[in-house]
């Protein structure tokens, strides 16, 4: 199978997440999508690692997992601290930078 | 390594503004004495320098050297030549008497508690302006005269926006909201000029690789160093904007009568006499130093700016009503004469631009201290609250007359010798622009006369009547001032012979030749 | 002996120095200290004229060099005198009449608490005066120009509390500077022809210089004459100069500042000799001021300003003959000093008079005096008889000189200028005799001063009638003495001297103006001598109403300067402000508001945030793609 159309599917998955960051309030679906924008730039690091020959797309893609997992549980407890404090998910509520 | 005499010229006034800012604040009279003192001790050191400068020897003397930033080649590089020691002269011959004239200007008002400091501050401010315009005047590298060019804004704001004058129409709150808008606005305007001078420098770096004067000067001279015609032009643009900002050329003027009517005529003096010299020095020194061709390229633009400003700024301060106003816009006046003999490309126009910075700084000190003296008896800037000053304080009256008629050029009275040789220099390559800033010289008569004829003469009036005439701490300002007048007025000779080779240099550094009189060999007729 | 010249000049000055700086210690010997320096000044002259007397005509210029004045590569300016003969005219002219002024002044001025400072600021005037003769170049000629007027400014408006007095001082400066601007202009052209302003050289080398450059030269020098000399169009000031006291109307206005146009005009005369269009406009300029100020002179009331009138119109007959060239030059000079003493002795006869009517000028307040004030009527009776051109007093020979010369012009020009001057020798007999008959004829017309004082005249003190008496005696005597002791060959070789060839004899032309004046002395007399003379000035015709105000051109300069310059300054201070002010105003208000756009980009929402970095990424790597493509 021609591994272009696993990028084709890497692209409309991270399309997918950034539209679902830009555009659901919620924090806990924000915070999905950009697990999904991240997996989706997994899986063209592995195709491209494919594609090449090499294995550099997968170690990049084992790091990205780390990282991952760790911005899920600082991330996650920010939200429910947050979730606490203001008794909503809603990343709006949260900008007290606004005037 | 030979003694830092020029460091300590602005390292002795720095030192002085540190120690009187740390003045206790009920020690309020020691500060003063202090700063007169440091400012005597600077005067010394100016004075040192000028009696050590060889009129015939290397073009920059008294050389200092040290790497400052190595990574991008910037040095603290000093050195004078014959226009700086001119300058530093001037500055350090000033700075006493802006400070003995403003004595009581910065004294607590009686509402304000006896741990009111800003006493000290107003002459700590004053010395850290002296120590920045003097290392300014003696600046070889690009990049430390930015900076120093940049830096004296900040005590000049907290000068203006600080310590205003307190004869002023209306409430405090008002007068407080004028001075800050007037700070304001001359930090703002300055500021501008600085970035793009900024942008400049660094286009200046990129092209030549480093910030030394003298270097890039020896560089472009012998050919090592070419320019794109384009680019030159555009370097020389940033640079001259901001020179033209700061002294002020128009259409850029409009900063200074606010700054000059909402400061105390000590601080006045300073902007006018002093801190706007540095831009017309700094075109001598570095438009003309660095961008021959380009400035060839401008001049005439430039010389109808300078005859716009000569013709519009006298033009301008006939019909004001404030004092200092009118003093502001006779300085955009004079300013248009000295820009335009640096322009002029002639030695005489040089020689007398130069003199002309010195000669100005005098005779504006001298009239707008004593309309500072006047001033702060009658409480308003207004010229038409005086009347009749002549009869109750004749001394005040006649040190007002010399210093208008010094503004005014008369002969005998050093600014006629700069002026007329500027117009001469001028004529000698332009004889239009020479006959038109000519009409300068009946304008200045003018509002000169007018000024004095309104405050000083005619029948007294009632609010004048108790004025007291000059005390002797006044005099000791207005006297010597004077005395400086009158004597480079007849014999300019000293100076000259200082002025006069920096100048040979300068005109060969824009590869001009003086026209040459048109019926040769006079000589043989002699 | 060349040495004393400098002193000539450092006696004065020291003057000034010490009494104006000396402060009120020296309020009680002052005048004296003022006076003998003045003196001293005399007395130098006139060694140096004994010693000038003693050598060959043609040796007898003497220079002496002080110091380099501004030295500036290619522009030397020497501070170094020249003594010829026409210098040592002039000199002994200021110091001899300037210390007979002196002497007057300290009568004068006896009750006056500044009389100090009056000292002072005459010291100044001779100083000044004597430099600007004395200059060797014109740049420390324009010194002594420039100095001559701030001592005229100061002395008129000496009186500082009258307002008048100060408007008329500032007048005078301000309209003298339009001529210093010639001046000046004229340094300029000299100096890029030239590459100097010596006379020596710059005379010596007319030759080579274009015709264009060296009549620029000539007009710009005679704009300068027109602003000292009060020439038409430049007059205006001469009349509201009358303010100040009466012995510097005498001094200054009348006998030594006033001619030093006629000074430079002729001491230029190599470039006037070559450039005819030059010379043209200035005889045109001394023709019309001529007849300007006689007319202005017949319709005044005022004694000072009818002297005023005066004297412009008999240094418009010095111009006039210091435009015919080498025929007329010696004959300006030598009109210039009987003119000197005749015309101060007018003014101090005037000063006398005023001095015993509570400081009355109207002439139709005076009438009678002649019995009160004998000194004053005998010394102003014979300076009028000299100024109308009695035959056998100073200025019969003078003025009947010039206008020979003028006839002797040739031409249809000679002609003209010809008949201005008799014309003007008619009027001059006029308008002096209605003066004369005003004051010292006729029925007492006196009033009251303001505080209702009766006027006492009486004689002045011998301080103020001996200066009057050796001026008359000056006034009577010089021209005979010039005519016979060779004034033409002491100035010849200076000036250059060439006979004219008039059309008519030297005897039809003496005739003619002896009859000129007795025409003019008996119109007069029938006016003003055989009818009372009304204390309310009559109408008049429009001529004399006209004549009164000057002949209309103040008005017009009011308008056009005065009026004209206040609202383009006050429309250019409204420029200011708003437009040019406004301009960066208007861009700073420009700037806040899009900064005020901006900000509300930045709302907090976290997601907005989100889209423009996206946004930003979006853009670069389109960029990138796309700059690789290309």
């Amino acid at each position: 199978m021609n591994p272009v159309n696993y990028l084709y599917l890497a692209a409309l998955l991270f399309t997918i997440g950034a539209a679902g960051v830009l555009i659901r309030r919620n924090a806990i679906v924000v915070f999905m999508c950009v697990e999904l924008m991240l997996n989706a730039c997994n899986l063209a690091f592995v195709t491209f690692s494919r594609m090449h020959g090499n294995l550099d797309g997968q170690i990049i893609a084992f790091f990205t997992m780390v990282v991952a997992a760790a911005e899920v549980v600082v991330g996650l407890a920010i939200i429910v601290s947050v979730f606490r404090a203001r008794h909503s998910a809603s990343v709006d509520d949260a900008s007290l930078m606004k005037l | 390594m030979s003694f830092p005499l020029l460091t300590l010229t602005a390292a002795v006034p720095a030192a002085g503004a540190i120690l009187t800012a740390a003045v206790p604040a009920a020690r309020r009279t020691a500060a003063k004495w202090l700063a007169l003192l440091v400012s005597l001790a600077t005067l010394v050191l100016a004075a040192v320098v000028f009696v050590r400068f060889e009129p015939g020897g290397e073009r920059y003397q008294l050389t200092e050297s040290h790497a400052w930033i190595k990574d991008f080649g910037v040095r603290y590089e000093l050195g004078v030549d014959g226009i700086g020691v001119a300058l530093i002269a001037l500055t350090a011959l000033l700075i006493p008497f802006v400070i003995l004239a403003g004595w009581h200007d910065a004294d607590p008002l009686e509402t304000k508690s006896s741990r009111w400091r800003p006493t000290q501050g107003f002459f700590a401010l004053i010395l850290m302006v002296e120590a920045m315009v003097i290392l300014s005047f003696e600046a070889t590298d690009v990049f430390l005269f930015y900076v120093l060019f940049e830096a004296m804004l900040i005590p000049m704001y907290f000068l203006i926006g600080g310590f205003g004058d307190r004869a002023h129409s209306g409430s405090d709150e008002n007068a407080a909201a004028q001075r800050s808008y007037a700070a304001v606005k001359f930090l703002l305007y300055n500021l501008v000029g600085g970035l793009i001078m900024l942008a400049a420098v660094i286009g200046l770096y990129v092209v030549a690789g480093n910030f030394s004067l003298t270097e890039i000067a020896e560089a472009r001279a012998n050919g090592t160093l070419e320019m794109a015609t384009n680019t030159e032009r555009l370097l020389f643009l940033g640079f001259f904007f901001a020179f033209a900002v700061k002294a002020p050329l128009w259409p850029l003027h409009t900063w200074l009568p606010n700054a000059m009517g909402e400061a105390t005529a000590p601080v006045a003096v300073l902007i006018t006499a002093v801190v706007d010299k540095v831009g017309t020095f700094a075109m001598l020194r570095f438009c003309l130093g660095l961008f021959p061709e380009a400035s060839k390229w401008a001049t005439p633009a430039i010389i109808v700016l300078a005859l716009i400003s000569i013709v519009y700024g006298a033009l301008l301060a006939v019909g004001q009503r404030d004092i200092k106003r009118l003093v502001a816009y006779a300085s955009i006046s004079h300013f248009g004469f000295i820009i335009l003999g640096i322009f002029a490309m002639t030695t005489q126009g040089q020689s007398g631009a130069t003199l002309y910075m010195v000669n100005h700084g005098i005779s504006t000190a001298a009239l707008m201290l004593v309309a500072g003296f006047l001033i702060s008896r009658r409480g308003s800037r207004l010229i038409a609250d005086y009347g009749g000053v002549q009869k109750v304080a004749p001394v005040l009256a006649g040190t007002f007359l010399i210093g208008g008629l010094a503004t005014l050029s008369l002969p005998g009275l050093a600014p006629f010798v700069s002026e007329f040789l500027v117009l001469v220099g001028t004529y000698a390559r332009y004889p239009v622009a020479g006959i038109i800033a000519t009409t300068g010289i009946v304008l200045a008569a003018l509002y000169v006369l007018v000024l004095y004829q309104r405050t000083m003469t005619g029948p007294v009036k009632e609010e004048v009547r108790e004025l007291p005439d000059l005390r002797v701490r006044e005099l000791a300002v207005v006297v010597p001032l004077i005395a400086v007048l009158i004597f480079l007025g007849v014999f300019p000779k000293p100076l000259t012979d200082v002025v006069n080779p920096a100048v040979q240099h300068t005109m060969s550094d824009v590869q001009q030749k003086d026209p040459q009189p048109t019926v040769p060999n006079v000589e043989a007729a002699q | 002996m060349e040495n004393l010249i400098a002193l000539l000049v450092g006696a004065p000055l020291l003057g000034a120095a010490v009494l104006l700086c000396g402060g009120r210690r020296l309020d009680k010997s002052g005048h004296w200290l003022g006076t003998l320096l003045a003196a001293v000044s005399f007395v130098i002259g006139l060694a140096l004229f004994a010693d000038m007397l003693g050598r060959s005509a043609d040796d007898r210029a003497m220079y002496q060099r002080l110091y380099t004045w501004i030295p500036v590569e290619g522009f030397q300016a020497d501070i170094a005198f020249q003594l010829d003969q026409l210098s040592m005219t002039f000199v002994l002219l200021i110091s001899g009449v300037g210390t007979l002024i002196h002497v007057y002044s300290i009568g004068y001025m006896e009750h006056d608490e500044r009389r100090r400072r009056f000292f002072g600021y005459l010291n100044l005037f001779v100083a000044a005066m004597l430099l600007l003769v004395l200059a060797d170049n014109y740049l420390l000629l324009y010194f002594g120009w420039e100095g001559v007027g701030l001592a005229s400014y100061l002395l008129i408006g000496f009186w500082q509390h009258k307002p008048s007095a100060a408007t008329a001082a500032k007048k005078a400066f301000i309209v003298n500077r339009v001529g210093d601007m010639g001046l000046s202009i004229a340094i300029m052209i000299m100096f890029t022809t030239f590459g100097t302003f010596t006379f020596g050289p710059v005379l010596a080398s007319t030759g080579e210089a274009s015709q264009g450059t060296l009549t620029a030269i000539g007009l710009m020098l005679l704009l300068a004459a027109c602003g000292k000399s009060a020439q038409v169009p430049l007059q205006s000031w001469l009349g509201d100069a009358m303010e100040g006291p009466t012995p510097v109307s005498a001094l200054i206005h009348a006998a030594t500042m006033v001619t030093a146009g006629v000074y430079l005009i002729v001491r230029s005369a190599d470039i006037f000799n070559a450039a005819p269009d030059a010379q043209l406009v200035v005889t045109i300029v001394g023709a019309v001021t001529l007849l300007f100020g006689a007319i202005v002179g017949c319709a005044k009331d005022d004694i000072k300003k009818a002297l005023a009138g005066s004297t412009m119109s008999q240094i418009g007959y010095m111009i006039l003959a210091a435009g015919l060239g080498p025929i007329g030059y010696v004959f300006a000079i030598m009109h210039l000093v009987t003119h000197g003493f005749f015309k101060a002795g007018l003014f101090l006869g005037a000063g006398s008079v005023m001095h015993g009517m509570n400081d009355e000028v109207d002439m139709r307040k005076y009438g009678g005096l002649r019995k009160y004030m004998p000194v004053t009527f005998v010394t102003f009776g014979l300076g009028y008889l000299a100024i109308i051109g009695f035959p056998g007093l100073s200025g019969f020979f003078s003025k009947d000189k010039i206008i020979e010369a003028a006839f002797a012009k040739g031409g249809t020009e000679g002609w003209i200028l010809g008949a201005v001057t008799l014309l003007g020798a008619a009027i001059t007999a006029y308008y002096m005799t209605r003066v004369m008959l005003m004051t010292f004829f006729g029925e007492k017309r006196w009033e009251n001063d303001p505080d209702g004082n009766p006027p006492h005249p009486h004689e002045s003190p011998k301080s103020m009638t001996i200066p009057m008496i050796l001026l008359a005696v000056g006034s009577v005597a010089a021209g005979a003495y010039f005519e016979f002791a060779g004034f033409v060959e002491w100035l010849e070789p200076v000036t250059g001297f060439a006979h004219g060839h008039s059309p008519l004899s030297a005897a039809t032309v003496t005739a003619a103006t002896v009859a000129v004046m007795v025409i003019g002395v008996g119109l007069a007399y029938l006016q003003y001598g055989r009818r009372p003379v009304p204390v309310v000035a009559p109408r008049g015709s429009l001529l004399t109403r006209a004549a009164r105000r000057d002949l209309l051109q103040d008005d017009f300069n009011h308008a056009v300067f005065v009026t004209g310059g206040t609202h383009v300054t006050r429309s250019l201070v409204y420029v200011d402000h708003t437009l040019v002010d406004g301009v960066v105003n208007g861009t700073a208000a420009a700037v806040g508001g899009l900064s005020g756009r901006l900000r509300k980009l930045q709302n907090g929402y976290a997601r907005t945030y989100a889209v423009s970095m996206f946004g930003g990424t979006a853009v670069l790597i389109a960029a990138t793609l796309l700059m690789r493509a290309v």
